[in-house]
């Protein structure tokens, strides 16, 4: 086909806003990997912060960071993958349940994250938590499990990554061909068999990708941990699920607004920064990778 | 009938109950693996699949609730509204002790407590005006070149590539605005202030972006390739195919990318708290002057008020019609891509 000028203007229009969108990403990571990468070390990831952050390395960051996912995953991936199969298995397709399952996780994945912040403080740690102290030490004591701890801001991001493990479940499950299903029940198998002996094996990839989206997405979020259990400097590392923590995302907050000289943390702070970038890059590549090789087992 | 039949037709009868619309009578066929009855353990595990699977519909329940606890008592609390001087002056533009004029003013600590929450709306408001109108045609048109013009491995690197913006945290746009975007910006326009609405709509067009583009690429897409060979047939040109034929087939589609972008927008917290200064001033056309969002007056404050006092309060207030606010554009988003979804299913049928 040939192009008149319009084709041209309109091609080129569009081409030029890719070109801007991927420059602006571009800028972004080159800047940020250039200046990060010389302050980099063996060190800079082993050490605890010292000389009021400007020294020292980010271990206690990286820990907090790892240990709030791991305790995230634990909690939220259980009841993600049985939402996801509860919505591919067992609710009747068009039934209202389900409807209203369904309505609840895309609307749980709208919500914005400081609203999850302030969730986390008034049900988590001061309706469940202070609930606790109530409970177990009377009310006279001082709390213990009523405030802000590495416990209650995983079970937030645990709540606020549920959609990324529900919906990649339940496609994951779909994915699944029938013909399996058929064919496991034709031998006998129970509902129930056939779901964990042969669905679950078959979508373990794809739900595999879902655990590891949620965590990339668990580990980047700032706002809902301010209030719930991240700190600006802990001088030990978090051993107890009461324990405040550090966290690279709220370490580069905290050290980029509040910091009295920010020139003299900028490598300090891009050096953080591309930590968490390289952390959560991983993972969504791995994610990639999983999925596309999934998709690619079940199209042939 | 036998005992199995009984137990058979008592799952369907409770299957038929759960099922929302009434089926027109017809001789109820046993669902698959409803043959007879599952053994005691696979029943008990089930029965907890189903009760988990209600944990998301209890979130957003008990979301709205514990938050509407600790807003709602604003509005009874007699010592609460002396705090903040009478509910009237949480809207409505006051003569503060101390001012000439009346004035909607946000500065919440001092021995007067002035919580109009207006500029905090008006901020949100200028610097999500300000992003949309940067993001918006950029992840349009990106799409219209990944989905129309690029040949097909391209848009394979492409359309990852551009979605790898989606996976980048919040913190780092924020970061990324406030040290880097901020300088050339204030370089480029001669701005006073360092960090501003501008700024922040920058930083926050960067998390809009991957969000618009995705799903306007796919309501692209998702138009049937007949409508376009057809308008070729008539001998439309590639433009005017785009413009005319899979644009507007595919107009609700980018409509619903648009009004999820603005709840993203709306919501967005860390990158506007970095970058948009944070003073709450009431100056509606200027994109170089600073911008206080409700969304980081939340953050920033309510880690230093007293918990239950008139300031708690408010803060919780702007958080529940936050929830509200994003909770309406995300229903809205959603049922107009399932409607055009099915539309576009039917007609293939």
């Amino acid at each position: 086909m040939r192009y008149t000028t319009a084709d041209w203007v309109l091609a080129g229009l569009s081409l030029t806003a890719v070109l801007v969108v991927l420059g602006m990403t571009g800028a972004m990571l080159g800047q940020v990997f250039i200046e990060g990468a010389p302050h980099l070390s063996a060190t800079f990831l082993s050490e605890s912060p010292t000389a009021d952050m400007m020294g020292g390395g980010i271990f206690p960051a990286i820990y907090g960071t790892i240990l709030l996912t791991l305790l995230m995953t634990v909690v939220g991936v259980p009841i993600g993958v049985a939402t996801g199969i509860y919505l591919s298995e067992y609710a009747p397709p068009r039934s209202r349940l389900a409807t209203i399952v369904r309505a609840a996780v895309q609307n749980l994945a709208g919500v914005p994250s400081i609203v999850f912040g302030l969730f986390g403080l008034g049900f988590f740690v001061m309706f469940i938590g202070r609930g606790l102290d109530g409970m177990l030490y009377g009310p006279d004591e001082g709390p213990v499990w009523g405030q802000p701890a590495v416990i209650w801001s995983s079970l937030t991001l645990a709540v606020l990554t549920l959609p990324v493990v529900i919906v990649t479940t339940e496609e994951a499950l779909r994915n699944v061909p029938r013909d399996l299903r058929l064919a496991a029940m034709g031998l006998g198998a129970t509902r129930y068999q056939t779901l964990t002996r042969i669905v679950l094996p078959n979508a373990s990839s794809g739900i595999l990708t879902g655990v590891i989206l949620a965590v990339s997405r668990g580990a980047g979020e700032v706002a809902p941990i301010i209030f719930t259990g991240a700190a600006n400097f802990l001088p030990y590392l978090p051993t107890d699920l009461r324990d405040m923590f550090m966290h690279l995302g709220y370490h580069v907050f905290a050290l980029s607004t509040q910091s009295p000289n920010v020139d003299q943390a900028r490598p300090v702070l891009f050096a953080t920064v591309s930590v968490l970038l390289v952390l959560t890059f991983s993972l969504n590549l791995i994610a990639v990778v999983l999925r596309s090789r999934t998709r690619a087992k079940y199209a042939a | 009938m036998s005992r199995t039949g009984e137990a058979d037709a008592a799952v369907v009868a409770s299957q038929e109950a759960t099922e929302a619309a009434p089926r027109p009578s017809r001789p109820a066929r046993p669902k698959l693996g409803t043959g007879f009855r599952a053994p005691l353990a696979d029943r008990i595990a089930e029965g907890v699949i189903r009760v988990m699977a209600f944990t998301a519909v209890a979130a957003i329940v008990l979301i709205f609730v514990f938050i509407a606890k600790e807003a709602l008592p604003l509005f009874w609390e007699p010592e609460a509204q002396e705090q903040i001087g009478g509910l009237g002056a949480l809207l409505f533009p006051r003569v503060w002790p101390g001012h000439h004029e009346s004035a909607f003013l946000w500065q919440p600590v001092g021995d007067i407590a002035k919580m109009n929450v207006v500029p905090l709306f008006l901020g949100t408001l200028r610097v999500t005006v300000l992003a949309m109108v940067i993001s918006v045609p950029l992840a349009i048109l990106s799409a219209i070149y990944v989905s129309q013009y690029a040949p097909r491995k391209l848009r394979e690197i492409l359309k990852p590539a551009i979605e790898l913006l989606a996976s980048i945290p919040s913190v780092v746009l924020g970061f990324f605005s406030l040290i880097v975007v901020a300088t050339v910006v204030q370089d480029l326009f001669g701005l006073t202030y360092r960090l501003n609405a501008l700024v922040a709509a920058i930083g926050l067009s960067l998390a809009v972006i991957p969000l618009v583009f995705t799903i306007t690429e796919d309501a692209l897409r998702a138009v049937p390739k007949e409508l376009e060979a057809a308008a070729l047939a008539l001998g439309a040109r590639k433009h005017q195919v785009v413009m005319r034929v899979v644009l507007p087939a595919a107009l609700p589609g980018i409509a619903a990318a648009v009004i999820l972008g603005l709840g993203r927008a709306i919501g967005e917290t860390m990158v506007v708290l970095m970058a948009s200064g944070n003073a709450a001033v009431m100056d509606v056309f200027s994109p170089g002057s600073s911008a206080r969002t409700v969304t980081a007056t939340i953050a920033s404050e309510l880690g230093e008020v007293t918990q239950g006092d008139a300031h708690w309060r408010v803060l919780f207030l702007l958080g529940a019609v936050l929830f509200l606010v994003t909770f309406v554009l995300n229903r809205v988003g959603v049922v107009i891509v399932e409607r055009l979804h099915q539309s576009l299913t039917a007609s293939r049928r």
